[in-house]
């Protein structure tokens, strides 16, 4: 008698897409308890979501070819700016940017256009620089992508006549909210989670473990990471087109050194192997940066104010950061995603 | 003619100061593979000492940055790159971004994240004329203390025992060690000669700007990466060439390039590296015994 198979259940697909419907799941109930707080709280959270998209954007390329990137802020800032230059007020950029060419001065876009052009001029970017850039070994890879940063941020800081250079560009459309903020950051989980399902990026993660292996069984390493960055870059540019709508104006300053800190930092910290190390390490250091916040505004014991010095969280972070890499080097989530909490059937 | 050699003489003072810090960075990625951030914070810490001991004898001083750039790069290595010594290099790399950023952010929460003037040396600052050309006192030192450095690196590295065990184990660690090669001693060694490399630009670059930051460090680092990545990572002559090469054609570029451009050179810097790159992925010298053998 033959073994009864067991007929497959309407909800088969779960197991497989479990660390995705559960990681949606626990930013979707972490923007509704937002939701309910404070707005300075309201506004947190937000910028965290915006964070959140940032770190999985650096994780769909990181993550998969093991190669790390100090160049995907350099994305984020060039999303940025596309999207201001489109989604701004014609005569606000009349008066901020008098040489702009006509086409750019006159364009006037609503904001999903605009956020789509700052990811896809990202990605595009990525494409050209990353073309020469992934044919390199790993470690100058990551060096090579640290130059990437360092041109955007004197190109941008300079170029005045189209970004105004070091000074801001002021009065974006600030349209992002929590709801803004959240509905990206679904797309973004889900894109990374169907990228990474695919299988360009299975031989992809194949070439992390075992460059020679990969390359010796067939795999084309340079065609595959050169996919994952431009992916990656698509994400990181809505980020930042995010993070500049979120705050109503762009700094070049701001997307430099501290940001990349930060989000590789994130990254590292809640596991560079998993998406659900990525979003782990966006959602602790969250919490975490919020709890130094208030320990540097001070806590009060009895009459006195008892504060931390400015910057404690920031010298705090690169502990953690370096104590993480030293006793557990693939973070929270040890490169793995989140289990399916059942049997299997 | 004055012009031109004025250019050219600048050209190869900066030059030379980013193949000293290029250098510094190969040593430690000869024998660790580990791309050492923290190096830039080795500059920095310095020429904080520099700050610290200003008003003291200028020898005391000298000898301070030294002291305290050769202890800083001996506690990092114990404290974060020792047990990492069998990680993959990217572990090894996130790991020297992260005490990079300690150090750093440290330095910023105890002196403050604004820049100080601190004015070492003034008389560097004069002009002297040599075959009845100008040039800047500072530039013909900055050229004398890199090639007397250099000729002392390449000295200890060519016929001392320590400096030989050091090649042996920037060519094959593991070899190395089986023949008897005492791995902490040489990596040590690595460690504290490129802290004395460090605080040889960081007076260097005190005396040029007069001022200390705490990024100091970390922008001249990453313009040395890119130095040792076209030299060819692992090989020390071309971390020297390729350092060189970067801040010697930046120079160049500032002279050549209309005002306009000006400000975008070291963007034109990094797109030339991205186009030496794209022919020679390995750099222009190659290291040997870099690609691991299967």
């Amino acid at each position: 008698m033959p073994p009864a198979v067991a007929r497959p259940q309407w909800w088969s697909w779960l197991p497989r897409l479990w660390p995705l419907v559960a990681l949606i799941a626990i930013v979707v109930v972490i923007a509704l308890a937002a939701s309910f707080a404070p707005a300075v709280l309201q506004r947190r959270t937000t910028q965290g979501l915006i964070n959140l998209i940032a770190v999985v954007g650096l994780y769909v390329f990181v993550g998969n070819s093991g190669v790390l990137s100090f160049g995907n802020v350099a994305f984020m800032a060039v999303g940025a700016y596309v999207s201001a230059l489109l989604t701004m007020k014609a005569a606000a950029k009349s008066v901020f940017l008098p040489d702009l060419p006509p086409v750019i001065a006159h364009a006037q876009w609503p904001s999903l256009p605009g956020a789509l052009a700052g990811g896809g001029v990202a990605a595009v970017f990525a494409l050209i620089v990353g073309w020469p850039l992934m044919r390199l070994s790993g470690v100058s890879a990551s060096i090579a992508t640290f130059a990437v940063l360092v041109i955007t941020y004197i190109v941008l800081g300079n170029w005045t006549a189209v970004t105004g250079g070091q000074n801001s560009l002021m009065g974006l459309p600030a349209y992002v909210d929590l709801w803004t903020a959240l509905g990206w950051a679904i797309a973004a989980m889900v894109i990374a989670f169907a990228y990474q399902e695919t299988r360009s990026a299975l031989q992809l993660r194949a070439s992390r473990e075992d460059e020679a292996a990969a390359q010796a069984s067939g795999v084309d390493v340079v065609r595959h990471r050169l996919t994952a960055f431009v992916i990656s870059a698509f994400l990181s540019g809505i980020a930042g087109v995010l993070l500049a709508h979120f705050l109503g104006s762009v700094r070049v300053e701001n997307f430099y050194l501290d940001l990349t800190f930060l989000i590789v930092a994130m990254l590292i910290i809640g596991g560079r192997g998993s998406l659900t190390g990525a979003v782990a390490g966006a959602v602790v250091i969250a919490v975490l940066t919020e709890l130094l916040r208030q320990i540097e505004i001070g806590v009060p014991i009895g009459k006195v104010t008892i504060g931390a010095p400015p910057g404690v969280g920031d010298v705090i972070l690169a502990l953690i950061m370096l104590l993480i890499i030293l006793f557990r080097p693939n973070g929270l989530a040890g490169g793995r995603e989140l289990p399916w909490p059942f049997k299997r059937v | 003619m004055e012009r031109l050699v004025q250019t050219v003489v600048d050209a190869v003072s900066v030059g030379s100061l980013y193949a000293l810090t290029a250098l510094g960075i190969g040593l430690i990625f000869g024998v660790m593979r580990l791309i050492n951030f923290a190096h830039g914070e080795l500059i920095t810490f310095a020429a904080y000492t520099l700050l610290a001991l200003f008003g003291l004898p200028v020898p005391v001083m000298l000898f301070g940055a030294i002291v305290v750039a050769v202890a800083l790069a001996l506690i990092t290595e114990r404290a974060a790159f020792r047990p990492l010594r069998n990680a993959d290099p990217t572990t090894l790399l996130i790991s020297s971004f992260a005490v990079s950023f300690f150090l750093q952010k440290l330095l910023i929460l105890v002196v403050g994240s604004r820049l100080k003037g601190l004015d070492f040396l003034p008389v560097l600052g004069h002009q002297i004329e040599l075959l009845g050309i100008r040039l800047q006192l500072l530039q013909v030192a900055t050229i004398l203390v890199s090639a007397i450095l250099l000729i002392a690196l390449t000295w200890f590295l060519q016929t001392t025992r320590l400096g030989l065990q050091m090649r042996a184990a920037a060519e094959d660690f593991r070899m190395a060690r089986v023949l008897g090669v005492r791995a902490n001693r040489v990596i040590a060694m690595a460690f504290a000669l490129s802290g004395v490399l460090a605080a040889a630009v960081s007076c260097l670059v005190v005396v040029q700007t007069g001022v200390v930051q705490p990024r100091m460090g970390l922008q001249l680092v990453v313009i040395a990466f890119v130095g040792t990545v076209i030299g060819g990572l692992g090989s020390l002559t071309g971390a020297a060439l390729g350092g060189f090469l970067v801040g010697a054609t930046s120079i160049l570029l500032q002279a050549l390039l209309p005002p306009e451009l000006r400000a975008f050179r070291e963007a034109f810097v990094f797109v030339a590296v991205a186009l030496v790159l794209l022919f020679r992925p390995q750099g222009l010298i190659p290291a040997r015994g870099l690609k691991e053998r299967i």
